[in-house]
């Protein structure tokens, strides 16, 4: 089964392309052609996961070639897989959280005549998205994370006869391009200095590489990454994103897209651990993020963008612990797993939700649904105790190991890593806790033609099965520590390290801040009214309902100064280049006509200018000797 | 080696006629100080032992170049007096700084030159001339030869003017004499008898009757005409006395 | 006196005859200062011949007579001709081929 899973890109991508010709033909069949597209991949994966399991560890990776792909003088690149502990995770992952959403499409987008192209397109995008975690260098990599790209715009954009959905879709994609040029020029770097691009040949030759060399490219795959992963400071396109349907930003903007800046850099761990500057860059950019995250979250008043705003503060996270070292590499996987469980079930949950209440995403509009939506509330709530890192659910296993490795290091670092994700646990409750009172709790605030109803049954199962991994999956894998085992071939063996704070001590403050979080929530949000429209707000709550104003920022420091430069330019041609090339034509007729006057048509003045040649030249002879 | 009376003789009379070519204003007498000049190298010529050089120059150049330029200038018009202005603007001052520059300019490369008079030169006769001529130099004659048959080709050729009537053939000739009354035919000849063949004696027309316009008029007029009665029956006698048979006669 | 009085002399002549092509509008009178010019290089010719010893100069100024005549026939003749056309031979009418 190993050797066959280029199956799991084929397949999708077949599907894909049939769903996209067959045409209106396909409208009654084309979205379970879609389901059973992507449940073939999650069977497949399951296979190679068993496989796997059954071989011992040292001997788990295996590289598949699949042909020749460039070969041209000094540049040679095949295109092949790596299947390892690492890509398998994520295939897994991408595969069941990917067919439950499928399957919950199904249900949710059954008004909408072009059902058929939106399975085409979640297929396409599970298709690239395995070919990312998949590849076995860089560069095809990187062909699957333009793929995802390119699904991610066709899905922001699915209703784009509303224009601002289209806007929404292109501000997507061309804020992901930002973050394609840094692994553009990673990859540039990378030939330049290993001659290759693939991982054996990069992530082995790394001892041989300076240390300027591996801080720059660090870099750039560092600014890949946060364009991918909506990190700061190209975050901007991740709360536009949530214009597309629910099941997209419950897929992609939740579990899989937005994690591959995390699969980038753990995969590229080898750089990081001998470029340390990049790799410090890293934390901070995580940590820097996730309070941005929390901050935002804390003020939106759309549930998919309160949402979309914890998805990109959980991601902070797992890029902390990325950039903490071979501690982190495990937990921030550890992370992304669970995260994409609860996360992606919470986004289904508001899918519900908003379903039930008409496609209203103000949540000053819901309130007091729990009774209304027995099961969405009960699988909601399920995630939201996930996400708060309330023991024994999954997201304790795996974010407080991230707290208690921020706070391992020498100097200022754990310190403040350690504060930040502390802090950061406790808004995370907060905002996370808002948004669940607001949601099923309080009064109701409905308007009057809304009816609120429990969702179908395919909508409501794959609600169901996440919220079982939410709870349990965390635990499961934390037992005996079997994940780090796991992936520990991959992500290399990490010492023993102690925190600076003990491990109980940090796991009480852990629990202490998120009890206050939640119950400074309980206090704003359930026993006290919610008002219907939102009351003015303070500086802080400004900002954060702005996005922190980087819209602004971006506008005036790149989109203003960038057209001008563009208009400068243009104009420059015109007139510079082109006036060059006129002005010289202009000039020589002008010579031209200045010239004429010689030819006077008479005799004696030709005589006369033959004359004078004749003089000038013997002089010239004469005098030069 | 040249006397300095001979060099500043050849100077005067080649310089000053010289410049009645930039200052004189009737045609004819430039020409007749460019035959000045021409003399004056002709003697400068002989003077440096070019004797065979001189005469060519005097034969050639104001025997026959300047007699070729007295004859357009004869055909061109000989009395026109010409005007000194100048029309082109600046003409005159740059033309007259320019000479002065291309004189300064060779009298100043000349007078650089480091040099050694020969004391032995050779003379230029005729025989010398030719020896060289003919010898060395053979090749360049036959194209000179053909230059010069060249240049008159094309003279005649340049100056070939097209007939401004179609010449008058015979035809016409003939029909404006028949138009003006003219006898389109000869007068008869006068008469030629056995014994008498001269001018004055008429011929006979078939009935045999003389012809007035046989005889020339001019004779007529002298009374020197005869009537040619006596000679017509000599046919016959003369036949009978030669033995012919009376019919036959 | 030295030969080299007459290439003195020659230049003089030579510099007379360029102004009279230059200042002269009559065409058959600046031709004869083409003339005087062709000349004056026969007397530097000769001279040099003088001077050299040798009799090539002369040769060569003897060439140069019989082309300067070969010359001085044609271009009489096309004087005739222009004169035809156009009964002048002021060497400043025709300016047909102003540009």
């Amino acid at each position: 089964m190993l050797s066959v899973t280029w199956l799991l890109i084929a397949v999708p991508l077949a599907s894909f392309f049939v769903l996209m010709l067959a045409g209106r033909r396909a409208d009654a069949w084309g979205h379970w052609l879609g389901v059973a597209a992507s449940s073939a991949t999650a069977i497949i994966g399951m296979g190679a996961f068993f496989e796997m399991l059954g071989r011992d560890a040292e001997s788990r990776s295996e590289s598949v070639h699949l042909f020749t792909w460039l070969s041209g003088g000094d540049l040679h690149v095949d295109a092949g897989l790596l299947v390892d502990q690492l890509s398998l995770t994520f295939v897994m992952l991408i595969a069941v959280v990917g067919t439950l959403i499928h399957v919950y499409s199904v249900a949710y987008m059954e008004t909408d005549p072009n059902r058929r192209m939106f399975f085409a397109y979640l297929n396409l995008f599970i298709a690239a998205m395995m070919l990312l975690v998949l590849a076995d260098s860089f560069l095809l990599l990187f062909v699957g994370w333009e793929g995802v790209g390119l699904a991610s715009y066709l899905l922001i954009g699915f209703w784009n006869h509303k224009p601002e959905y289209a806007t929404a879709a292109n501000k997507a994609f061309v804020v992901n391009r930002i973050g394609d040029v840094g692994l553009i020029i990673a990859m540039g770097l990378m030939f330049a200095h290993f001659g290759s691009v693939s991982f054996a040949d990069v992530l082995g030759g790394v001892d041989g590489a300076s240390t300027a060399a591996l801080t720059a490219i660090g870099l750039m795959l560092l600014v890949a990454a946060t364009g991918k992963s909506a990190q700061f400071p190209l975050q901007s396109w991740l709360g536009d994103a949530m214009a597309g349907p629910t099941p997209v930003s419950a897929l992609i903007h939740a579990a899989t897209m937005v994690t591959a800046g995390v699969y980038l850099i753990v995969r590229a761990g080898a750089i990081y651990e001998a470029a340390d500057d990049a790799r410090v860059v890293v934390a901070i950019v995580g940590a820097i993020t996730l309070i941005l995250g929390a901050i935002i979250g804390s003020a939106k008043d759309d549930i998919k963008k309160a949402l979309a705003a914890s998805t990109m503060s959980q991601i902070g996270y797992m890029m902390l612990a990325a950039g903490l070292g071979p501690i982190g590499y495990v937990f921030a996987i550890f992370h992304l797993v669970t995260h994409g469980f609860f996360k992606a079930g919470m986004f289904l949950g508001a899918g519900s939700v908003m379903h039930g209440m008409s496609d209203q995403t103000d949540m000053r509009r819901y309130g007091a649904l729990r009774t209304a939506m027995v099961t969405t509330w009960i699988t909601f709530g399920l995630g939201w105790l996930a996400i708060l890192g309330v023991p024994p659910f999954s997201g304790f296993w795996s974010k407080d190991k991230i707290i208690e490795a921020a706070f391992v290091g020498e100097g200022w670092q754990p310190w403040v890593f350690g504060f930040t994700a502390l802090i950061g646990a406790g808004m995370t409750a907060f905002y996370m806790s808002r948004l669940f009172f607001m949601t099923f709790h309080g009064k109701a605030r409905w308007t009057d033609e809304q009816h609120p109803h429990e969702s179908p049954l395919m909508m409501t199962v794959p609600m169901m099965i996440l919220a079982a991994g939410s709870a349990f999956l965390g635990l499961f894998l934390a037992v005996g520590n079997r994940f780090q085992h796991w992936l520990e071939p991959v992500t290399g063996a990490h010492g023993e390290q102690e925190p600076v704070l003990a491990v109980p001590v940090l796991t009480t403050l852990t629990l202490l801040l998120v009890a206050a979080g939640v119950a400074l929530a309980y206090w704003m949000y359930w026993r006290n009214d919610v008002p219907t429209v939102a009351p003015p707000p303070s500086l802080m709550a400004l900002a954060a309902r702005n996005d922190m104003f980087q819209d602004s920022v971006n506008r005036a420091v790149f989109q203003i100064p960038g057209t001008h430069l563009t208009r400068t330019l243009v104009y420059a041609d015109a007139a510079l280049v082109d006036g060059a090339v006129n002005k010289q034509a202009t000039g020589v007729a002008a010579f031209g006509e200045a010239s004429r006057r010689f030819q006077s048509g008479k005799v004696r003045s030709y005589a006369m200018l033959m004359l004078l040649g004749f003089l000038v030249l013997a002089s010239i002879i004469v005098v030069g000797g | 080696m040249i006397s300095p009376i001979l060099f500043w003789f050849v100077a005067f009379i080649t310089v000053i006629p010289a410049l009645a070519l930039m200052f004189a204003r009737k045609p004819v007498h430039i020409a007749m100080a460019v035959v000045l000049v021409m003399v004056g190298l002709a003697v400068s010529y002989v003077a440096l032992k070019a004797p065979f050089l001189g005469v060519v120059q005097i034969v050639v150049y104001t025997g026959a170049v300047m007699m070729l330029f007295l004859f357009v200038l004869m055909l061109v018009g000989v009395d026109k007096r010409e005007s000194l202005k100048e029309t082109i603007t600046g003409q005159r001052w740059i033309a007259l700084a320019l000479a002065l520059g291309v004189g300064a300019l060779l009298i100043t490369v000349v007078s650089r030159l480091s040099f050694s008079v020969s004391e032995e030169p050779s003379e230029g006769t005729p025989t010398e001339v030719a020896y060289w001529l003919f010898g060395d130099y053979v090749l360049v004659v036959e194209v000179l030869g053909f230059l010069l048959i060249t240049s008159a080709v094309g003279a005649l050729a340049l100056t070939h003017v097209p007939r401004l009537f179609p010449k008058r053939t015979q035809a016409e000739i003939q029909s404006a004499r028949v138009a003006a009354g003219a006898d389109p035919v000869n007068k008869a000849f006068p008469g030629v008898y056995a014994r008498h063949n001269a001018l004055d004696a008429p011929a006979l027309d078939p009935d045999g009757n003389p012809i007035e316009d046989s005889v020339s008029r001019v004779l007529k007029v002298r009374h020197q005409a005869i009537d040619g009665s006596e000679f017509k029956d000599d046919n016959k006698a003369r036949r009978r006395e030669l033995g012919a048979k009376e019919d036959e006669a | 006196m030295s030969p080299v009085n007459f290439v003195y002399l020659a230049s003089v002549l030579f510099a007379i005859g360029a102004a009279t092509v230059l200042l002269r509008r009559n065409a058959i009178i600046a031709f004869m200062g083409v003339e005087l010019m062709l000349n004056a290089a026969n007397l530097t010719l000769v001279a040099f011949a003088r001077m050299i010893g040798e009799i090539n100069g002369q040769i060569m100024a003897f060439f140069v007579m019989v082309v300067a005549a070969a010359e001085v026939v044609v271009g009489l003749a096309i004087i005739i001709a222009v004169f035809r056309a156009r009964q002048s031979i002021s060497l400043d009418e025709p300016s047909e081929l102003r540009g």
